[in-house]
């Protein structure tokens, strides 16, 4: 599939906003959907609806076949050993704040360190902070430089003799710094130590794969990745998988339940309690083989051009101020204007239909690092093109001259 | 959706210019307010005399134009009003960018009334009531000595 014309695949496009074209720069929010991805779920709920994994009438083992082809579509795409390793979450978020607590309950202690980093989004350090509060456990963090990078090395600063998690974004949703996970998994590994890496930014614009990077956990946020809400994926080796506790109890999750005891299921239905996401993941294969028509290596290629663009652009325009200026670069890029605040900056992009985010992006520690209460944020998606930086440019115009600044 | 009235000449220049950005000596009432949504932050000092009176008000913060022309019109006029007059004049500047056209308070000058007015273009702009609202919410915690924070995700 040719990516010249791949707005036509989304239907939100045939859309105006106030009367505008819709320039979507917001994808690091929540990327739009493919029509495919859309009928899929139509089609699965018109036509094929069951619940998956209990029944054993026609329509149940149907979805339950399909559901379980997502997994093995997953698998594929982001290269990992085995399907188990797969389990499917409510989001990114929940897949941390399911790894932070399992791995707490069999090896975290009082006095025990998690290394995060300065770039970390807020659903990367709370479910640590939780640990903080009831088990007093330490969060380290570290250092972001001048550039908007963590470097290797300012991570390997911070590790200590109690260093028990190191847990990274693979691509900072704020300075769009792309970071050296491979490195970071082999010098964690050399100490012991295992890494989680935030993938929510990282799946949607970077070629995964899992046995290359080496890292114990990943975590994805479907909705990004073209994919429907309400469903992620945690991405861990088996062995964890088989080592650490259930995090969720109920239905679907067990072995054996009798008055006395409970035994758990097999992977990954150990960590799949209650009834799933089961029309998201079924759609989601949509999704993946949409990724998989265009190919991950014309993706990158494709974004890489068009933030190239804006870069050029953005930095020609007076008084606008670039936020990071990373060598390793993904689809995102932050802004300031001298003398507006981002979020008027977003009220007034948004009459000509330029849809940014203005705010701190859920990343407190790094804007109290950079010094800026709040950020504008336009971050790409396969569908942006040159035009569309075109017309933030001209927004940006507009907004410096309704502020009389230059 | 009209964004010349959001960010008329008057918003942009008490945005740009804000008026009474500073601490109040000897001030005996504050309190601070914060949006966690967009980091807006207010922090209010009001020195009141003992017939209740606002000798002075300020403000310290930081946040948009909206949420900065606000708190500086706010201090120019609630500044020598009683305590009750203020607290009139902010329940009727919330009723009013809710829901009601107008203003009704009588104890503003037409000139006034004018100036506050001018932040009625919010209410086109749902997202950003908040960023209107935030330092007047903040004042009435500093009246009442409530001393606890305003979020602004926590009230109406």
């Amino acid at each position: 599939m040719s990516l010249d014309n791949i707005k036509k695949e989304f239907p939100i496009f045939n859309n105006k906003v106030h009367n505008n074209d819709l320039v979507y720069l917001d994808s690091a929010n929540s990327s739009q959907k493919p029509q495919v991805v859309i009928n899929r779920i139509y089609d699965f709920y018109s036509k094929e609806f069951s619940n998956v994994g209990r029944s054993v009438h026609y329509l149940a083992v149907a979805a339950t076949n399909m559901y379980e082809n997502t997994r093995n579509s997953v698998q594929k795409y982001i290269n990992a050993k085995d399907v188990n390793e797969i389990v499917f979450t409510k989001g990114a978020t929940e897949a941390i704040n399911l790894v932070a607590n399992t791995f707490s309950q069999k090896y975290l202690k009082e006095g025990d360190e998690i290394l995060l980093t300065e770039l970390e989004h807020h659903s990367n350090y709370v479910p640590w902070h939780y640990l903080r509060k009831n088990k007093g456990i330490k969060i380290e963090f570290a250092d972001v430089n001048d550039d908007g990078e963590v470097t290797l090395e300012s991570i390997e600063k911070k590790i200590t003799p109690k260093t028990k998690m190191i847990g990274v974004t693979h691509l900072s949703n704020v300075t769009g710094a792309i970071l050296p996970i491979k490195e970071i998994t082999s010098l964690a590994h050399s100490k012991g130590i295992p890494v989680l890496v935030d993938g929510c930014q990282g799946a949607p614009h970077l070629k995964i794969d899992m046995q290359d990077l080496d890292c114990d956990f990943y975590a994805i946020s479907c909705h990004k990745m073209y994919g429907p809400t309400g469903l992620g994926i945690l991405y861990a080796k088996k062995k964890w998988l088989e080592e650490l506790p259930p995090y969720q109890g109920g239905g679907g999750m067990i072995g054996e339940v009798k008055k006395e005891g409970i035994t758990y299921g097999d992977l990954p239905n150990k960590y799949e309690a209650g009834t799933m996401a089961t029309a998201q993941v079924i759609a989601f294969d949509e999704s993946i083989k949409f990724l998989n028509k265009i190919g991950i290596a014309n993706i990158i290629k494709h974004e890489k051009k068009i933030m190239d663009y804006g870069l050029e652009i953005l930095k020609k325009n007076n008084s606008v101020r670039l936020i990071g200026n990373p060598k390793e670069k993904g689809a995102v890029l932050s802004f300031t204007i001298d003398g507006i605040h981002p979020h008027d900056i977003a009220t007034i992009l948004d009459e000509d239909g330029v849809a940014i985010r203005a705010g701190h992006h859920c990343c407190q520690i790094l804007h109290d690092k950079l010094g800026v209460p709040a950020t504008a944020r336009a971050s790409l998606g396969i569908y942006n093109t040159k035009e569309d930086f075109d017309k933030l440019n001209e927004a940006i115009n507009k907004c410096k001259k309704i502020f009389n600044t230059k | 959706m009209n964004l010349k009235e959001l960010y008329q000449e008057i918003i942009l220049d008490h945005g740009k210019n804000p008026r009474n950005l500073r601490q109040t000596e000897n001030f005996n009432k504050d309190a601070k307010g914060h949006n966690p949504l967009c980091g807006d932050k207010v922090h209010i000092f009001l020195k009141l005399n003992e017939n209740k009176k606002i000798e002075d008000i300020s403000f310290e913060g930081s946040g948009c134009a909206i949420s900065m022309a606000s708190a500086s019109i706010m201090t120019d006029l609630v500044r020598e009003k009683e305590e009750k007059e203020a607290k009139n004049l902010i329940k009727d500047f919330l009723e009013m960018i809710k829901e009601k056209p107008e203003l009704a308070t009588k104890s503003l000058n037409e000139d006034e009334k004018t100036k506050l007015m001018s932040l009625s273009g919010v209410k086109q702009y749902p997202m950003r009531v908040k960023c209107a609202t935030l330092a007047w919410h903040t004042l009435i915690s500093a009246i009442n000595n409530t001393q606890e924070e305003i979020n602004s995700e926590s009230i109406d």
